[in-house]
């Protein structure tokens, strides 16, 4: 409890503090001139002074965890690059974001572009790697302008290209459109598509900071990671990791979607509660027309579902916060993940089983194929939720979803596998009731939903 | 003096065994032989770069290493994991292994057609036989399968994509065996296909040899096509001068009487074309599709074929009679006959012995 209140406390000190988009209101913040005017381009400078890797160092005490959504070290990555001589190093900034209800990146790149580049020529830098890629998925083919546009400006006031500000450091970035395919946000597709062959995952190890793009140490870092290493240069990794609790530092940027009445990007420091974050004017301002929550998906639609009271409130009875180790306490059985940060939230209207279907159906239409399990379990499930959606299910088919997803999961060659299975599992364990009223009410649950029921009943925590 | 190889020791199913460092799990398996080997449908070691993709060789790493005895936590892919020193693995001693393998084999036969009765790789088919170590005998699955058009991918391969699993074994041939590579991988996800986008396109001199690695139905020879079931007919080890750069001329001719119905490359115990010299025995089109003559081949005998295999059947080298152990037990007292065999059956011909026949009996050696 103590630990809770200090939490309150430390929250109240740095509340609202934002890092990444304190100045994306600013007007014309998306070209260099005002960028540089509001203070851009001071850490490419203070880094350009110090040693490669004492800014490693730095990145590594600031705690700083990747944004993209499997929130491993960023530090500890960057310090597994291999440095064989005379073999090029790469940064390969993972912009394919593709996750559903996931939309942070295409804000920062979309609004404050040069915080991006700032970012990256800094980490560039870091890693002593000369070329940076930018892989961005497709479909943001407005965004490639953007950046494009930003990348020059960045070149021709000297912080790109040959002896950047005379620090004899040579710096040169491109940006590359992906096809369409979610898979290559996987950083090994990634780096199959970059090299321009088919976007298959790699069989791993070879890890990329070992063998990446074209067999170099390479290091693969999501948007809005690479942007915080900005604030972290800048501040100082000791002010940066006091943000934030325990190894949850810094800020995350949620994009907040669904039954919420204010959709959006919202930076949080990664101190407050689940539910003020749904419910406060300041966040998404609660849910229209005075629904009820009835479930949500915190971390972009492959982590695990929870009902409304799991939600709110962990299997312990305390109060669930927006943070990695909070989102994530009671494990799959009654947790989740942080993910990437994309926060749906489901109303009582809402039907579970449809939800899942959809899902399931976008993991189908996204699988690779390369490996067997992912390949033919990911279209079956599809099938499967289908027919218990329109009636046509039979009870022993959610026991053999649960089976079908058991054998996907940890079975395949990357995690979209894994990404396919979890929120079925998540459905059926937390909302089987849900799947069992469809199949015993073929007809009513054409024309009707389950409903809100006991999602949001308090749960009984054992003393 | 030569310097001293170092060898590291691994641990599969409690057998443990000395391999060069840089051994796959999946090669060390292959040492040990029989069962502790997995099954392996898309890893093919004369293809670099492939494998890892139908995850059928799934094992359990119980010790990483001696250095770090930690298990994985995941299964691995047996074939693209190499051997630590002192890693104990656990392949058919594991419930996780059984379990994700069964898994594998129903995902594997989930679109499969149950065409084995007209398909030409019966027989030889690898997943036939996966599925009948792991399979089961019913479907769960109750939905429509997925299918395509057959098509002849060039003059003498035919695919038949709804046989395929997706192995990828044919494209490394093309890539790493052809010097043109004309077809690949299209779309994603289940409806992925092998094609060559253009139809009739494969003409290169090596192409046959995607039909060799392929491990189901799906690539087909078409002069070969309907006309025989491999079990039909006796393979023998054959050689002819062939005069095509990088063919090695070593095949296995597929005969039934005087008649050669198939040429194929020749295939070690795992099904892989076998290596000659340390070269592998790739043959070229003209040895596999216009050379079906016995006079064009120096026939070299009976191929070793497996006894568990079907191809086998009926086929013997040689005889081998059964150890006599009644003398033995009776102090040297030979066995009384109790029955003549002639004087009781009105369907043996006495003046014939039916076990000094170098070949399976005929109607012709019974009474008539």
């Amino acid at each position: 409890m103590q630990s809770l209140m200090n939490a309150e406390l430390k929250r109240i000190n740095t509340m609202s503090r934002k890092l990444l988009l304190e100045k994306a209101h600013v007007e014309g913040i998306r070209h260099y001139d005002v960028y540089r005017r509001e203070g851009g381009y001071r850490s490419v400078e203070k880094a350009l002074k110090m040693q490669p890797n004492d800014i490693v160092e730095e990145v590594k005490k600031s705690g700083l965890r990747g944004r993209g959504g499997a929130g491993f070290p960023t530090g500890m990555k960057w310090s597994f690059l291999a440095k064989p001589d005379g073999v090029p190093r790469y940064l390969v900034c993972n912009a394919d974001e593709s996750e559903p209800g996931t939309f942070k990146d295409r804000y920062l790149m979309e609004f404050i572009p040069h915080i991006l580049i700032e970012g990256m020529i800094v980490a560039s830098y870091a890693l002593g790697s000369n070329n940076i890629y930018i892989y961005i998925r497709g479909e943001y083919d407005w965004i490639t302008d953007i950046l494009e546009e930003a990348i020059a400006e960045a070149k021709q006031n000297g912080w790109l290209g040959k002896n950047i500000q005379g620090s004899g450091f040579d710096c040169e970035m491109y940006v590359q459109r992906g096809a369409g395919a979610y898979i290559c946000g996987e950083e090994t597709a990634l780096l199959e598509s970059l090299e321009g062959k088919r976007g298959n995952p790699r069989i791993k190890p070879p890890f990329p900071a070992i063998k990446g793009l074209w067999g170099c140490p390479t290091v693969v870092n999501n948007v809005e990671t690479l942007a915080a290493v900005v604030p972290i240069i800048n501040e100082g990794a000791e002010e940066y990791a006091k943000i934030g609790i325990g190894k949850s530092t810094g800020t995350k940027l949620i994009s907040a979607c669904g039954n919420i009445n204010k959709p959006g990007i919202y930076e949080i420091d990664m101190t407050i509660s689940v539910e003020e974050f749904i419910y406060s004017d300041e966040y998404c301002g609660g849910i229209p027309n005075g629904k009820k929550l009835k479930a949500c998906i915190p971390g972009g639609s492959s982590v695990p579902i929870l009902p409304a009271n799991l939600l709110l409130t962990t299997a312990k009875g305390e109060k669930r916060l927006m943070n990695y180790e909070s989102l994530s306490d009671g494990g799959f059985a009654t947790g989740s993940m942080m993910g990437s940060g994309g926060f749906i939230v489901l109303d009582e209207d809402q039907c579970i089983v449809k939800h899942t279907y959809t899902l399931a159906r976008f993991y189908r239409h996204e699988s690779c194929g390369q490996c067997s399990p992912c390949r033919e379990g990911t279209g079956w499930m599809e099938k499967i939720l289908l027919s218990i959606e329109k009636g046509k299910g039979k009870m022993s088919d959610i026991d053999l979803l649960w089976d079908i997803q058991r054998k996907i999961e940890g079975n395949t060659i990357c995690p979209l596998g894994d990404a396919a299975a979890w929120p079925v599992a998540a459905a059926i364990r937390h909302f089987r009731d849900e799947f069992e009223w469809h199949v015993n009410n073929p007809d009513k649950c054409l024309t009707e939903n389950f409903g809100l029921r006991h999602y949001a009943d308090p749960i009984h925590v054992p003393v | 003096m030569s310097e001293e190889i170092k060898t590291i020791k691994i641990t599969i199913d409690n057998i443990t065994i000395d391999v060069e460092p840089g051994t796959t799990i999946l090669h060390a398996a292959r040492r040990i032989g029989g069962d502790v080997t997995p099954p392996a449908m898309c890893y093919y070691s004369k293809l670099e770069g492939s494998g890892g993709k139908c995850r059928t060789c799934l094992v359990e790493v119980a010790a990483g290493s001696t250095a770090d005895p930690r298990p994985m936590p995941k299964l691995v892919a047996s074939c693209r994991t190499n051997v630590m020193d002192g890693m104990v693995v656990k392949n058919i001693t594991s419930e996780k292994v059984t379990d994700a393998r069964n898994g594998v084999v129903e995902f594997l036969l989930l679109n499969h057609p149950l065409d084995c009765p007209v398909c030409d790789q019966a027989g030889e088919c690898h997943l036939q036989d996966l599925g009948y170590e792991h399979g089961k005998a019913s479907t769960r699955y109750q939905f429509a399968r997925r299918t395509f058009k057959r098509e002849d991918i060039g003059p003498y391969i035919q695919l038949h994509m709804t046989r395929c699993i997706l192995c990828y074994r044919c494209t490394y041939v093309a890539d790493q065996i052809t010097d043109k590579r004309v077809h690949g991988i299209i779309d994603r996800g289940d409806h992925a296909a092998i094609s060559t986008y253009i139809s009739k396109a494969i003409d290169n001199d090596f192409s046959g040899n995607m039909i060799d690695v392929c491990p189901v139905g799906a690539l087909t020879d078409k002069t070969f096509r309907f006309k025989n079931r491999v079990w039909f007919t006796k393979p023998v080890d054959a050689h002819r001068n062939c005069t095509t750069p990088g063919c090695c001329g070593k095949a296995t001719l597929w005969l039934r009487g005087d008649e050669v119905f198939r040429v194929t490359a020749r295939k070690d115990e795992w099904g892989e074309v076998k290596s000659f010299d340390g070269k592998t025995g790739w043959i070229c089109n003209t040895c596999r599709f216009e050379t079906k003559k016995t006079e064009s081949w120096t026939i070299e005998g009976l191929s070793n074929i497996s006894r568990h295999s079907v191809i086998g059947t009926n086929k013997y080298k040689t005889l081998e009679m059964p150890k006599e152990t009644i003398k033995e037990v009776m102090h040297g007292v030979e066995p009384k006959l109790l029955m003549d065999i002639h004087s009781v059956s009105e369907v043996n011909n006495p003046t014939v012995h039916l076990s000094d026949l170098n070949r399976s009996a005929h109607s012709s050696d019974f009474k008539k």
